[in-house]
């Protein structure tokens, strides 16, 4: 499995040596209509359980918590124009950023998809 | 008008309106508001019902919203009993029209702003029918209660539901119900005949759009909603839209754009007093009120259009060119219709002129904004004629 999941509702996915973040289905549904995303810049180093971003929906701004540390190398740039990709495709064209992971075991430690799953069912 | 969401304390059990079980089949995602399990926003989403909303129709479940009459010998008797507490112009108040208004403490701050209609019945000489905001009811209840002279009673009616259909084909689908619904104009009032329910309509609302209020008993709030909801033209719309709507139209939100700490004149509610009760006084806060509309107030409530997509919300600072804070944000958010952030605010007024350019900070960032002339989408009420 390359996708583990927080108890914030993000999710990490390992392409190559770099880790994608993104915020769950679950998240895009309570947070509703993605209006806004602040992203950090490129290069930003950033501990896990800090703020990594912040997703605005129509009621209210959201925090972003990376479950990882490492430094960002990209941001998802189409987000600025069409935040929404959020609501529509979470897991996919919705990533938020990319990031170098400093500490592969912090991945290793988060939720797998059944474990999150059995999590969302405790909620 | 309406309220902050509440924080449930437990044990404490949020009151369901008539529509609550209806609000479930439709998939709405409920929240706590003002004591009561309110829908927030159906599958739909927020941004889906509010540009419905403003297109067609949308369905409003308000009946948390506190109503009650004010009973009276005469019109000539409630109206003075009312006109003691606010500075409405009641006494001139026509059979079947509505006016807007706001009880206010001895220092001119707003208790909370309402809706009084009288009855357009002849019979019903004396009636006078009030809609005050859910997170506030009680208190306002218990003040009129407090004030009111003898011979005027107050008859809170919980057992009725409020439902809201706004926007500009609201008429269509009542006209199809009861005909009379057509001819109303904006803020008037009369009894309907809907899905076999008399229905107190007013022609008002809380979107800017043209649409109806309409308080009918609870037994009969469901059957109405689901009638009203088979229309083409009339899909649900939860609390969520009602807030972006009513910030695009520009109408302060008791708790936040108002409140005790602000008076109408500031709050650029000058014009719901009227020429008489500005001249005569008569109600609390009358003298600060007077003072103030004779000076020009130190701060004035602002529309502001951000630049970008970027919300500032309730509480950001707003500051000057020169980077001095000037002003705070009460409501912010994304505009569907405008397609971008917008936000009321109290700003000195020295910056208070549309076009004076300012910043919302957000986070430590300065988002660039300009004050703009309210509403920021104009208002569709309907007048009369087509």
């Amino acid at each position: 499995m390359t996708v583990r999941y927080s108890r914030d509702h993000e999710w990490v996915r390992i392409e190559g040596d770099l880790a994608v973040v993104g915020i769950t289905d679950y998240a895009q549904k309570s947070l509703g209509d993605i209006v806004f995303v602040e992203l950090p810049a490129a290069g930003k180093a950033i501990e896990a359980g800090t703020e990594a971003a912040v997703v605005e929906s129509v009621k209210a701004a959201s925090e972003v918590f990376s479950p990882v540390s490492g430094v960002v190398v990209a941001v998802n740039e189409a987000l600025a124009a069409e935040p929404a990709k959020i609501n529509d495709d979470p897991a996919g064209a919705g990533w938020i950023l990319k990031m170098k992971l400093s500490d592969r075991a912090q991945f290793d430690a988060l939720m797998d998809e059944a474990a999150y799953a059995a999590f969302l069912k405790t909620l | 008008m309406t309220d902050e969401p509440t924080i449930p304390q437990p044990g404490d059990a949020l009151a369901r309106t008539p529509l609550h079980a209806l609000h479930r089949a439709l998939g709405a995602r409920m929240g706590a508001f003002a004591g009561h399990d309110m829908p927030i926003q159906y599958p739909a989403g927020i941004v889906a019902e509010h540009l419905w909303t403003r297109q067609s129709a949308g369905l409003f479940d308000v009946s948390h919203m506190g109503q009650a009459f004010l009973l009276g010998p005469s019109h000539e008797a409630t109206a003075r009993a009312l006109e003691a507490l606010c500075p409405v112009d009641a006494l001139g108040l026509a059979p079947g029209r509505q006016r807007y208004s706001q009880f206010l403490a001895e220092d001119g701050g707003i208790l909370d702003d309402f809706m009084v209609a009288r009855s357009p019945e002849p019979d019903e000489d004396g009636l006078l029918a009030l809609v005050v905001n859910a997170a506030n009811k009680v208190a306002d209840f218990a003040l009129l209660r407090a004030r009111l002279p003898a011979g005027v009673s107050l008859l809170e009616t919980p057992g009725r539901a409020l439902l809201a259909l706004q926007g500009p084909k609201a008429a269509d689908v009542l006209a199809r119900l009861d005909p009379a619904a057509a001819d109303m104009p904006f803020m008037s009032a009369r009894a309907l005949t809907l899905a076999g329910a008399r229905v107190n309509a007013t022609r008002s609302g809380y979107t800017g759009e043209d649409g109806y209020e309409l308080s009918v008993a609870a037994g009969r709030a469901d059957a109405l909603a689901r009638a009203l909801l088979a229309a083409p033209e009339a899909k649900p719309a939860g609390l969520g839209a009602r807030d972006s709507l009513r910030l695009e139209a520009g109408l302060p939100l008791h708790g936040h754009d108002i409140d005790a700490t602000t008076t109408p004149v500031e709050a650029g509610l000058a014009w719901s007093i009227g020429k008489r009760r500005r001249a005569e006084g008569g109600y609390p806060g009358a003298e600060v009120v007077t003072r103030r509309l004779a000076e020009s107030p130190a701060r004035r409530l602002v529309g502001l259009k951000l630049d970008g997509r970027q919300p500032a919300r309730d509480g950001a600072e707003v500051a000057a060119a020169d980077g001095k804070t000037v002003g705070r944000v009460t409501s912010g958010g994304f505009g569907p219709s405008v397609d971008g952030a917008i936000a009321l605010a109290y700003v000195e007024a020295a910056h208070a002129a549309p076009g004076e350019a300012l910043a919302a900070i957000v986070r430590g960032k300065p988002l660039p904004a300009r004050v703009v002339a309210l509403p920021f989408v104009p208002h569709r009420y309907f007048r009369g004629g087509k």
